[in-house]
């Protein structure tokens, strides 16, 4: 039986769903078991875990795992066994993997948007060169290690639940060449992060500055509040809002631009979400290429009108 | 200060990319040096103007094509163009390539003393961002990625990060390989006298015996991974595009609870 292991992100001590979502597809790969770097989980959190599958979370109580070869060490300890271990796909999580298939000969694909077991091995589809192609790469080496990204699996319960018995690992963290000076930490807008959001809106330029309705448009649909690459520039909108090719890759259900053109490098960053809306005052935006519903217009007229209306039917 | 950047051939963004029997496509003509190596390669320029002194080595790993990467390169002022080109490189995954890139930096490291590598924060066509990574644990040197403030004293290199959860500073003993994102610097455009300068520097073109690597350690036969199947995506079916004439949000706010989005 394949045995995979699930690097679970954790914040403040709750389970994120992209861990939910890692563990539902480890599911139809093998026996998924939980990997959590830091102070034991709850027992709420093991619950939870085993709710989706997990039969085992192994715990490895490291203090601090920031530095990629510390959190290797640390993930290769609790996944001995593993023949598929399965993270969620981000820039920090990509050096761990790395760093772990560098000791352990591990294949590796990242940015996946699924896997499957296919002839006994492991088979991950990407979409690439900005969501206009489809990509399925098996993996060969007899470890397999999949980055996937948040949103592109449904989350849901195991029919039979995991046992979700914790198990502490120790492990020897290496001695690194690296030392962290300083770490600040980011502050978190309320709500869920960009990467995660089932529902992201984005302004660009073409708001001025002004993310009023952007994230009043955000909020009434549950999403979180994306920005491109000009409107970080000017530091209308922190750098972790940045949608793109070098800031965050986003795939939730509904994407909304609003006064963002649809350059090439900010497509590359939204362009396999679901549904896809644009607001743009021209009508030639390379945005309304990709958009499911374009709505040529001025985004200050165009959003108060829509958040108008949803209230409205929501109301009846 | 002697300082390696890494650059890679890439297909460029605007042109329409492909994969042939699972492969990138990969043509001269619509091909260019990564543009995200464009701030490594500023990186290194400036620290080097800064020390008042030194040598910079552009590197790609790459087909015959590849050498346009490093002539980019040496069209900004950098001081060597190497280039690995060999049959037996294709189909590399990224520990394969990690591999080639340390052996012809430790090829260079051993005439004299490198202090860094920088490499890009991700290469526009495979964006694993895992080859900075991969690069620095072949080598066993000191990581430091995603730097978007690099500085060098007392040998040692200190980068910020920004990661989604924090802003972090990190420093290391060189040497290092940095990998630097598009909010380090701004890359220079290529002078003219470095243009025409550009078209005559000699390349030195390595193969893998030239750097001693066995060639069933790169390329496809030793790659962890194998591309199945690549196909390309239907465009969006069914897309709608209003004009506002005064009722074009109420559209839209029908449209998404019709799509029970909202
Ligand atoms: C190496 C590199 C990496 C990059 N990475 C990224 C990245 O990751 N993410 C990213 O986003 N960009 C990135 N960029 C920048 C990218 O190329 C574009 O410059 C940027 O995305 C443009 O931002 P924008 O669409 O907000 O601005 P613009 O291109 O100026 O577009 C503004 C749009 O707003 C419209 N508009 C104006 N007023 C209104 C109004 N009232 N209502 C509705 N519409 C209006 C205009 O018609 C226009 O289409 C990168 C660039 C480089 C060189
Ligand atoms: C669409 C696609 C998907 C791929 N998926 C995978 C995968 O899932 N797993 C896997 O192991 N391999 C994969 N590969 C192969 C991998 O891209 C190559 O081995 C590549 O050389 C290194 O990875 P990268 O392009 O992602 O580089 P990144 O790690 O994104 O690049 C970071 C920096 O490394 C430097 N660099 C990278 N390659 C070269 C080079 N050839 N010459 C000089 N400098 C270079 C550049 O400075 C670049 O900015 C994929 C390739 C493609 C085109």
């Amino acid at each position: 039986m394949t045995t995979v292991a699930v690097l679970i992100d954790h914040r403040d001590g709750a389970v994120t769903r992209p861990s939910l979502e890692a563990l539902t597809l480890a599911r139809s790969l093998g026996t998924p078991v939980a990997v959590w770097l830091g102070e034991s989980p709850s027992a709420d959190a093991a619950a939870q875990l085993g709710e989706y599958g997990a039969t085992e979370v192994r715990v490895v109580d490291v203090a601090d795992a920031r530095l990629a070869a510390s959190a290797a060490a640390a993930l290769g300890a609790a996944s001995d066994d593993a023949d598929v271990i399965v993270v969620i796909s981000t820039f920090v999580t990509k050096e761990i993997v790395t760093r772990l298939a560098m000791t352990t000969g591990a294949g590796v694909v990242v940015d996946a948007a699924g896997a499957e077991i296919v002839d006994g091995k492991v088979e991950a589809l990407q979409t690439v060169f900005a969501a206009t192609w489809n990509v399925r790469t098996r993996i060969d080496a007899d470890k397999a290690i999949i980055g996937v990204r948040p949103n592109t699996t449904q989350a849901t319960p195991a029919d039979s639940a995991g046992a979700g018995t914790i198990i502490d690992v120790s492990v020897d963290l290496p001695e690194t060449r690296e030392r962290v000076v300083s770490v600040a930490p980011v502050e978190q807008s309320d709500g869920t992060p960009l990467a995660e959001a089932p529902v992201v809106v984005s302004g660009g330029r073409g708001t001025g500055g002004d993310y009023t309705l952007v994230s009043e448009l955000a909020d009434l649909l549950g999403g979180a509040v994306g920005a491109s690459r000009d409107a970080t520039d000017e530091g209308w909108i922190s750098h972790e809002h940045m949608v793109g090719q070098t800031g965050t890759t986003v795939t939730p259900a509904l994407y909304v631009a609003c006064g963002i053109s649809g350059a090439v490098h900010h497509r590359g960053g939204m362009q396999a979400s679901g549904t896809i809306v644009a607001i743009n005052m021209d009508p030639d935006a390379p945005i309304f290429e990709i958009a499911d519903f374009g709505v040529v217009g001025s985004l200050f007229d165009v959003i108060p009108q829509t958040i108008e209306r949803i209230k409205e039917r929501r109301g009846a | 200060m002697r300082i390696l950047v890494t650059v890679k051939h890439t297909p460029d963004l605007q042109s329409q990319r492909s994969f042939t029997d699972g492969r990138v496509t990969r043509t001269a003509e619509d091909g260019t040096m990564n543009e995200l190596d464009e701030y490594a390669v500023e990186a290194a320029l400036q620290l080097v103007e800064a020390a008042g002194e030194g040598e910079v080595y552009a590197l790609t790993v790459g087909g015959p094509d590849a050498v346009a990467a490093v002539r980019k390169a040496l069209q900004l002022g950098v001081h060597h163009a190497l280039h690995v080109s060999d049959e037996a490189v294709g189909g590399s995954d990224v520990f394969g390539t990690a591999k080639v890139i340390a052996a012809a930096v430790n090829k260079i490291h051993g005439e004299a003393p490198l202090d860094l590598v920088i490499t890009g924060m991700a290469a526009l066509d495979g964006l694993t961002s895992m080859l900075p990574t991969a690069l620095a644990a072949e080598l066993d040197w000191s990581q430091l990625t995603l730097a978007s403030a690099l500085s060098v004293a007392d040998g040692e290199a200190t980068i910020e990060r920004h990661l989604a959860d924090a802003h972090e500073t990190v420093s290391a003993p060189l040497p290092a390989v940095v990998s630097v994102t598009d909010e380090l610097n701004k890359p220079r455009f290529p002078n003219f006298k470095l243009i025409m300068a550009a078209r005559k520097a000699p390349v030195t073109v390595w193969t893998l015996e030239d750097l001693g690597v066995n060639a069933a350690d790169a390329g496809a036969g030793a790659s962890r991974t194998t591309v199945v199947d690549a196909s390309e995506r239907p465009p969006r079916a069914d897309r709608v595009k209003v004009t506002d004439t005064g009722d074009a949000g109420t559209q839209l706010a029908d449209f998404l609870i019709e799509k029970g989005l909202a």
